[in-house]
């Protein structure tokens, strides 16, 4: 009898315990559920306050106006932003040009060809580079890559140029991308399945037929995240491309001449959109177009992965 | 020991991984055009073995690799040996089929436009061979460019057969090429490998003794990195000299 009773009170024990347990999984689950609709309705927050805030150029200029004027004069009441728009794609297109393909090489022979010291020496480096504020490459740019581009670099093309220009802005944002594509292009290369080289290899391969066909292909996806990243910062990039870019919103007649993107436009206006009329629903209307063609690139990307995820498989 | 040509041979073969000693003095003779299997308990080194005769191993960190293999004569590691060219001549056949990522047709197609400048018509005509000899052109003649990893574990195994085949070697190492297989799978892999050792010189790491006994007709025992016994498979299976093979192969050990 006294046995029994033992183990009714044990048995009671586990119940409480389990109830105890399940509380908890409940509250865990509800509180994640809670951070993430969060998370989400700040996307459309951001997007509709956003929004809200260039109705008023909206309904002042039209969207042509906007978009293909080149005039940018907020006190005359000209809000054209092509000078600007072509200064982002020139800046964003440039650095991407330059930096894809050299992080692309570099983290082939980083992953596939260094030896494994050289590899696990290097990691942290570039995994740092990567982490390095970018008022940091803008102050370097600035002390350095300005004054080349002066004395050496725009004379060697005949241009004068204050070094203040959109090359020196494209060279700046490459270097700041090189970090983060070639940090996770490493990584997925070393994440392929050795196996899969093996089978490479032994219908007689070389290990750059390898490279290019079999493990570039194979980590096609995480290539493209990693460009997309890349894209994503030369894009936004605001205070170091600010520092040297020149901050002249006109279209550039060379790649040594002054111009203006995007972030670096509102980072250097915003002190005085207060004392323009329309000039801070202009520069929401900026912040609308980051932020849009950003959502459009990430939705490109994640359509052209699926696609290469289907045909790459391994 | 046997009167057949000797197609592979080692002389005290050691080879270190990792700073373990995974081979020791491996001293084995593999016979043309004959299958020959190599058995013994997981972790004893029979992959690390087989993948030193094509020289896959080396692609690893920390691999040492002392004593030479002896192919048709020849030591792989001597410098004038081209590596690829040795890699070429054996095919791979591995536990879990890797099929390339691109399609059914360019897995093929791959090593045969590696080694030769071939026309359209004459390579489609070369990939529907190799595939027909694995067995599976009539499975896949009509998604010849669908990506490969669509298809089922078994056809991926004959795949890597055909990729194999395309590019004409002699030799074919197989590791363990049925363990991640269906059982009809597994049997068509073994048919394949049955027709193969007529015309080449297989050699086949297995773990299971049954598959060994079907298909084998030479028998190396490893057991703890070393060569405990090796020998015709009728002598080794029936009649074992040593007495670890002898519990092995009645299943004492595993």
């Amino acid at each position: 009898m006294k046995d029994q009773s033992y183990d009714n009170n044990k048995l009671i024990d586990i119940k409480y315990d389990m109830n105890k347990r399940r509380i908890r999984d409940f509250i865990g689950i509800k509180l994640m559920q809670i951070i993430t609709i969060i998370v989400s309705t700040l996307f459309v927050l951001i997007f509709l306050i956003l929004f809200s805030k260039s109705i008023p150029i909206f309904e002042n200029v039209s969207l042509t106006d906007l978009l293909f004027s080149s005039l940018w004069n907020p006190e005359k009441g000209e809000f054209g932003l092509l000078p600007i728009i072509t200064g982002t794609i020139f800046v964003t297109g440039i650095s991407l040009f330059i930096a894809v393909p050299i992080s692309l090489l570099s983290a082939v022979y980083i992953s596939e060809y260094a030896h494994k010291k050289t590899r696990s020496f290097l990691r942290p480096f570039i995994d740092v580079l990567a982490g390095v504020p970018s008022v940091v490459y803008g102050l370097c740019a600035f002390l350095f890559l300005v004054p080349l581009v002066k004395d050496f670099i725009a004379p060697r093309f005949g241009i004068e140029s204050t070094g203040l220009c959109i090359f020196t802005a494209s060279i700046t944002l490459s270097v700041m991308v090189f970090p983060i594509i070639i940090s996770l292009c490493v990584e997925s290369f070393r994440s392929i399945p050795i196996e899969l080289k093996e089978a490479s290899l032994s219908v007689g391969a070389t290990k750059w037929e390898t490279i290019r066909k079999v493990i570039l292909r194979a980590s096609a996806p995480s290539v493209i995240t990693a460009v997309l990243l890349g894209f994503g910062r030369a894009f936004g990039e605001t205070i170091a491309v600010n520092m040297v870019v020149g901050g002249i919103p006109k279209i550039p007649s060379t790649l040594f001449h002054p111009g203006q993107t995007l972030a670096s436009l509102i980072a250097s206006a915003y002190g005085e959109m207060m004392s323009i009329p329309l000039y801070e629903s202009a520069l929401m209307f900026v912040a609308l177009i980051l932020f849009v063609v950003v959502l459009i690139f990430n939705l490109l990307g994640i359509i052209l992965l699926r696609k290469v995820k289907r045909r790459w498989n391994y | 020991m046997f009167n057949e040509s000797v197609k592979i041979e080692t002389s005290n073969l050691n080879v270190y991984y990792h700073k373990n000693h995974v081979l020791r003095d491996i001293n084995v003779r593999i016979p043309a055009k004959k299958l020959t299997a190599i058995i013994g308990p997981s972790g004893c080194g029979k992959t690390t073995l087989l993948k030193t005769f094509n020289r896959l191993l080396e692609i690893r960190d920390n691999v040492k690799i002392s004593g030479e293999v002896i192919v048709d004569g020849e030591n792989i590691f001597s410098s004038k040996k081209d590596v690829s060219d040795i890699r070429k001549n054996m095919g791979l056949l591995s536990q879990k089929p890797y099929p390339l990522p691109m399609s059914i047709y360019d897995n093929v197609a791959y090593g045969l436009k590696i080694h030769n400048h071939i026309k359209s018509e004459e390579l489609y005509e070369r990939v529907k061979h190799c595939l027909d000899e694995a067995g599976i052109w009539k499975e896949v003649k009509d998604r010849l460019h669908d990506p490969a990893s669509g298809l089922s574990l078994g056809q991926q195994q004959r795949l890597c057969l055909a990729r194999a085949l395309s590019v004409e070697p002699e030799i074919f190492l197989c590791d363990e090429p049925t363990s991640a297989l269906d059982p009809i799978a597994a049997q068509q892999i073994e048919r394949l490998l049955d027709k193969l050792k007529n015309n080449f010189t297989v050699i086949l790491v297995t773990h299971t003794l049954r598959q060994a006994k079907r298909l084998a007709d030479y028998v190396i025992f490893l057991y703890f990195g070393k060569v405990v016994e090796q020998g015709s498979a009728d002598e080794l299976f029936n009649n074992p000299r040593n007495s670890e093979t002898k519990a092995y192969v009645e299943g004492d050990i595993s």
